[in-house]
């Protein structure tokens, strides 16, 4: 199941060798792109389709199908790709390695993306915190430029594209692509109505489309070596090859690009040195990044890593941000985290998040100490089913799953809390 | 907003901001200069600090962003203070941010931040230390997952710390040294710890 | 159109319009905040949520479009369950002192907390205190009360044009504000008190003053400016409480003007409550008979040239109508209804209407302003007009002052009549080019040529056309324009007002005319104040005729559009004060030219004769103009800068100079920024 190294997109992800346009070059990048984009927008398209390439930000929508969705012929409004560099779901860093240590592999998927949805101009929106990574995405995309990759007539392609960065600045919410074009506009980066979907009415009012990093990242490999190549990773409608973010309670936590369904236990024990104790001292694994329901032992043992595996199991793959937790761990404050993060990064626009955040990050707290009665766990999960499914954007859904998946596999750890808060206190009463 | 710090009377940019201004606008579609405002708050930022030692925005100076860009100066207010890395308040001369999301928890982070108060004399999340040196901020998931627990000193990120490398960290900054962001443990950025489980040349590892 | 299916009912919609739409269509009624017709859509209250076939979530109505065959439902398990779950979060850190709420009994929240709230509360943790906000003084905020919707954020910005209202901080701690503390700047800033779903944003006015229930609401006209807005007045006993917009899509819409608004407390102060007469040098308190008397003793002494009639800013059609029969029964035909001396030429309809009507704005394509600052001057047709630039493809320019902020961008032709020229290329390329002439253009000694210059100006750029009117003159009082409909002019060989002031009169009768300095009126003339404020004109009568206000009578008034509306009665008038056309009918009995009418139906019998205005009562004639001919005056306008008739929005007639509120305002806004400057 491994993995080889000439099997991996970016053979850079280490910042092993440097980052630049040259060294770039001999890892291939750039190779042959104006002849990727001869091929035409619908065989771009197609062979993206064919690849099964789902979109790497967490949804998993599917690439291709995203493209197709753009205008064929303009109405006279320009069209953009906006790439979605927010990285901030609790759990993942990838697209920061791509972008410090491979970015040319992003540059040229820009232009084969916006190529391929009649954009001559693309976003990156990279997140405020990524200072030192912006630096480097800039100084590639200045290269870029230089060698007549980016611009009029880029790389010799007969198609003009202009590629941009811009920060943002402290706000999970932004990675929300409706919500990232807002702040793109210089607005508070709070989700649209849909529809109109972007790429009816995006950035600018204009057809647009937002895709993750990793997702752009991919396409010139896809396309190099073709559909049926990244295809081949993976069980169907979960191909490719994937960039896993293990942490937590493991030997040695890593980034590494794996192949798609991968088992988890392999994924953990191959290249992040297994669970610390060992894999028998595994209590739970969150798989997908923090919106993703955390899932006990007895299912990591032997689960997928892919879209729909871990679906099955009422979990997901998400951002592949996998974060492991030891039998030492106090799993209810794990999540009882989570809860602050959600309520702090709550854009503040629909009422159940706004409000209701609040109110499950101050009763996760008090489960996390057992200042609570038993009967407030179901009230803790009602709340959070009148979350999900209420609000404009799905921060609130992500929100709330950690929570529930909590509630789900570990109820009698939190009534024991509560019971022995009970007891610790009638004690204390008494003495 | 909090009146307990002075408000400066009146804010202008300098040159070395003009300069970067002119780069930023170029960015954006004629008529759609508003989208320049977080650039531009952060060229306020930065400037703050470079003329005063500390990095922040005031309220005169998002007036002349508003006014520069042609938005209604609330528009502007409302940005500074929803995206959590605008300082509307002065803050110190290093900006400690803690990463205390559930990753950094996992693996270490009250420890992190028992170092940045023992260290930087700080009381908590929120304070600056009497010397105007440091101010502490939770920071929610910084993006660094596997280099955990980790801090942002300003725009620079110091991974895999421990209690005792974090004071060392502090510590260099108040001898006015800047350490090389990154692993401090000598790890190569993302490389599985202990040795590059993929990438290391070999076919099948 | 779109077939929908909601709850079973067919209906058809517009495409493009919403779910909520629909469902109100099929008559089921959706709880919301947020939404608000006339502000654009934010979805984020989730209120309204209801199921739709085949979608996986719930769906906001208010934002979702509708599709032909789609078949909502509003009424099942997962649609309640949602709406109680929206109700739950609202209550949790909504405090809970509806008792001491001025919203009690007309909130939102409250209602809806009746069909979808618990009678107990699961929330166990603290409530969130949120710190109140200085908006000036006229809009109490209680900002712990707020619910987020944004509608007063949406409206300051979009309605208003004074984007100084936003949400900042973010999530739960979002407040919304002006962050640096200041009193929003808009004349339309009542309106906010109307659009808060909750007691966020209630009147300060107002405060503890009364409960909804305890009001008697009678429906009326404002007259503190000429949109003849429709309100309501909200009183109790001999008090007028509150005024309140009503709807009129034609005239208001749904806002009302701050000084309209909040002016009635002045109706409680310097007012004229009995009659008086001067004896002596000294003013002494009469009988009405005794006024009468000395009224008649005066006016019988005198030929009929010699005796004069103004009619003011306040006066209603009614009255006008009386005294100018009153004054025909003596044989006088001097006559003059435009007491602030405004040159405004009779001898048409259209050359002093607001022709294009205020509907029609939103049908022009180009506009010119001469010499009015119509954001202050009407604000609420200042609204229409930048509800029309909204809508995109509308430019403006003005003549005036340089600086004036308008709510919408325009460009800056001159200050004075020489730059009305200007703007000829774009209003010729223009469809239906408007041009809106202020009243206050024409208080010039060369405003005859300035009216001219300006009808000539339509002419030349197409305005006036068989299908489309775009001269306009914007009036600034409720009064004004009836006495124009009503002819109340000087008559074959009379006197105007420069003449009647110029020692044209022996006695003088003024029926709410506060428009010049009384300084002007000659030593020796009698002087005749009918009024209900005790201000400056009326320290200058022999004889005081205490009258009623508009909120005190049943009333005509007409519009700058020539729009008549009936106003009525909400209180009665103070001690012995009267409606004023029985005053003058009163007076004909006793001096023997008793007028024809004694009843409310017969003198509007009358005013229907007089002027067809007042036999369609609430509607207008949106006509094109039949004949390009413009007002008779020759030679060029002077290039004096125009000079703007209303220095202090908030004081500009007796009653709001009356009012300690608009006080404060004056004090708190100051004049306007482009008279500031100069």
């Amino acid at each position: 199941m491994a993995l080889s190294d000439k099997d991996r997109i970016f053979r850079n992800l280490y910042g092993f060798e440097p980052w630049n346009l040259q060294a770039a070059r001999m890892r291939g990048c750039w190779d042959g792109t104006a002849s990727i984009l001869a091929k035409g927008r619908d065989a771009i398209i197609e062979e993206v389709k064919a690849s099964g390439l789902r979109g790497r930000g967490g949804a998993g929508f599917p690439t291709g199908m995203k493209w197709s969705f753009m205008p064929k012929q303009s109405d006279g409004r320009p069209s953009y790709l906006v790439v979605n560099a927010d990285e901030s779901e609790p759990g993942t860093c990838k697209d920061r390695d791509i972008i410090r240590h491979d970015p040319h592999t992003l540059v040229e998927g820009c232009l084969i993306a916006g190529f391929a949805m009649g954009a001559h101009a693309g976003y990156i929106y990279i997140r405020g915190e990524y200072y030192n990574e912006s630096v480097v995405l800039e100084a590639a995309i200045a290269e870029a430029y230089e060698a007549g990759l980016l611009g009029r007539n880029a790389a010799g392609s007969g198609w003009d594209f202009d590629l941009y960065v811009h920060r943002g600045a402290g706000a999970y919410i932004c990675g929300e692509e409706t919500a990232l074009i807002e702040s793109l506009e210089g607005k508070k980066g709070m989700p649209r109505l849909k529809p109109p979907f972007p790429a009816a009415v995006g950035l600018y009012g204009c057809p647009t489309t937002v895709n993750n990093v990793e997702t752009i990242a991919v396409v010139p490999e896809i396309l190099r070596r073709g559909g049926a190549w990244f295809a081949s990773f993976g069980r169907p409608k979960n191909s490719g090859t994937k960039i896993f973010c293990i942490q937590g309670h493991v030997n040695n936590p890593c980034n590494v690009e794996a192949e798609m369904s991968i088992p988890m236990r392999e994924l953990i024990e191959r290249y992040a040195g297994g669970v610390r104790g060992g894999w028998d001292n595994l209590l739970c694994v969150i798989p997908g990044g923090s919106s993703t329901p955390l899932l006990p032992k007895h299912i990591c043992d032997d689960v997928l890593m892919d879209f729909d595996a871990l679906r099955e199991h009422r979990s997901g793959l998400g951002t592949a941000g996998v974060i492991v937790m030891d039998k030492s761990t106090d799993v209810i404050k794990a999540i009882a985290r989570l809860s602050a993060f959600y309520k702090h990064e709550s854009c503040g626009q629909c009422t159940p998040c706004r409000e209701g955040m609040g109110w499950v990050k101050r009763m996760m707290d008090r489960m996390v100490t057992g200042e609570a009665e038993i009967e407030e766990i179901d009230v803790l999960e009602n709340v959070t089913r009148r979350i999900e499914g209420h609000t404009i954007c799905a921060l609130a859904d992500g929100g709330v799953w950690p929570v529930q998946g909590l509630i789900r596999h570990f109820r009698p750890l939190m009534e024991e809390r509560i019971t022995a808060y009970k007891a610790r206190n009638t004690r204390l009463a008494a003495e | 907003m909090s009146a307990e710090h002075a408000e400066p009377a009146s804010f202008a940019f300098d040159a070395e901001s003009e300069a970067k201004i002119a780069t930023i606008l170029k960015r954006y579609p004629e008529g759609k200069q508003a989208s320049a405002v977080i650039p531009l708050l952060y060229v306020v930022q930065k400037q703050m600090g470079r003329q005063t030692g500390s990095a922040w925005v005031p309220r005169v100076a998002m007036d002349v962003v508003a006014d520069r860009l042609g938005m209604a100066p609330i528009r502007v207010y409302e940005v500074a203070t929803f995206y959590f890395m605008f300082n509307t308040k002065p803050i110190g001369r290093f900006h400690l941010q803690v990463c205390g999301t559930t990753p950094c928890w996992l693996r270490g982070s009250d420890e992190v931040l028992r170092a940045c108060k023992d260290a930087g004399h700080l009381k908590g999340y929120g304070d600056t230390s009497a010397d105007g040196l440091f101010t502490l901020t939770e920071m929610e998931c910084m993006g660094a997952c596997v280099n955990a627990p980790m801090i942002a000193v300003d725009d620079d990120y110091y991974e895999d710390l421990d209690y005792e490398s974090t004071v060392k960290l502090i510590e260099a900054l108040k001898r006015g040294e800047r350490p090389t962001p990154g692993s401090v443990t000598g790890r190569r950025s993302s490389e599985a710890a202990g040795g590059a489980t993929a990438l290391t040349g070999s076919e099948t590892e | 159109m779109a077939k929908v299916t909601v709850d079973g009912i067919e209906v058809e919609v517009p495409n493009g319009a919403s779910v909520l739409q629909a469902c109100e269509a099929a008559g089921k009624e959706i709880p919301r905040f947020c939404y608000h017709e006339r502000l654009s859509v934010a979805g984020n209250c989730r209120m309204c949520l209801v199921e739709v076939e085949k979608a996986p979530k719930p769906v906001a109505s208010c934002a979702f479009p509708v599709a032909d065959g789609m078949k909502v439902f509003t009424d099942t398990p997962v649609v309640r369950n949602a709406r109680r779950g929206v109700m739950e979060f609202l209550l949790i850190n909504h405090p809970l002192d509806c008792p001491i709420c001025d919203q009690g009994g007309e909130c939102d929240l409250q209602d809806q907390a009746y069909a979808y709230g618990h009678d107990s509360s699961r929330y166990g943790e603290a409530k969130r205190a949120v710190k109140d906000k200085d908006i000036g003084p006229l809009v109490k905020t209680v900002m712990t009360r707020c619910i987020q919707c944004t509608r007063c954020v949406r409206f300051a910005a979009e309605v208003a044009g004074t984007p100084e209202l936003g949400g900042t901080n973010r999530g739960e701690n979002m407040e919304i504000g002006t962050y640096v503390e200041k009193a929003l700047t808009s004349e339309l800033s009542g309106n906010l008190i109307d659009i808060c779903p909750v007691g966020a944003l209630t009147s300060r006015p107002y405060a503890f003053v009364s409960r909804p229930w305890e009001l008697k609401k009678t429906d009326s006209i404002d007259v503190l400016d000429a949109v003849g807005a429709n309100i309501r007045v909200d009183s109790r006993g001999p008090e007028v409480l509150r005024i309140i917009p009503r709807v009129n899509e034609a005239v208001n819409e749904e806002w009302m003007a701050d000084r309209g608004r909040f002016s009635f407390d002045g109706l409680k102060r310097r007012r004229l409550d009995r009659p008086w007469v001067r004896k002596d040098g000294k003013m002494v308190a009469a009988t009405w008979p005794e006024a009468f008397a000395a009224i008649a003793h005066r006016l019988a002494g005198l030929p009929a040239e010699r005796i004069g009639a103004v009619a003011g800013a306040l006066a209603d059609a009614e009255s006008v109508l009386a005294l100018k029969d009153l004054m025909a029964a003596y044989g006088s035909t001097n006559l003059d209804c435009r007491d602030d001396g405004a040159t405004i030429d009779a001898s048409r309809p259209d050359y002093w209407r607001f022709n294009s009507t205020i509907a029609g704005i939103e049908d022009a394509d180009a506009l010119i302003i001469i010499g009015s600052d119509v954001r202050r001057e009407a604000p609420v047709l200042n609204a229409r007009i930048r509800k029309r630039w909204t809508a995109g493809k509308f430019p403006v320019a003005y003549v005036g002052p340089r600086g004036l902020d308008l709510t919408y961008p325009a460009t800056h032709l001159g200050d004075g009549p020489a730059a009305m020229g200007a703007f000829a290329e774009t209003l010729k390329a223009a469809q239906k080019p408007m041009i809106i002439l202020g009243r206050g253009a024409l208080q010039r000694p060369d405003g005859a040529v300035v009216l001219a210059a300006a009808w000539k100006l339509a002419a030349d750029v197409g305005a006036l056309t068989p299908d489309w009117h775009g001269f306009n003159l914007l009036h600034l009082f409720g009064g004004q324009v009836g006495a124009l409909e009503l002819g109340f002019l000087p008559g074959q060989g009379g006197k105007d007002l420069a003449a009647m002031l110029d020692g044209g009169v022996d006695a003088l009768w003024l029926l709410n005319a506060d428009g010049f300095g009384p300084a002007r009126i000659p030593t020796g003339t009698f002087v005749v104040y009918q009024g209900h404020h005790g201000d400056a004109m009326a320290a200058r009568a022999d004889v005081i005729l205490p009258g009623a206000a508009y909120t005190e009578k049943d009333a005509t008034w007409v519009n700058t559009e020539g729009r008549a509306q009936r106003g009525r009665l909400a209180i009665h008038p103070p001690g012995e004060a009267k409606e004023d056309w029985r005053i003058i009918r009163a007076f004909s009995e006793g001096v023997g030219k008793t007028l024809p009418y004694n009843d409310t139906a017969a003198i509007r019998a009358r005013l229907a004769e007089a002027s067809p205005v007042f036999a369609r009562i609430g509607e207008v004639a949106r006509d094109g103009c039949a004949d390009v001919a413009g007002p008779a005056a020759t030679g060029a306008p002077t290039d004096a800068p125009f000079v703007l008739p209303i220095p202090v929005y908030h004081q500009a007639d007796v009653i709001s100079r009356a009012s300690d509120t608009m006080a404060k305002c004056a004090e708190v806004y100051g004049p306007p920024p482009a008279l500031a400057a100069e």
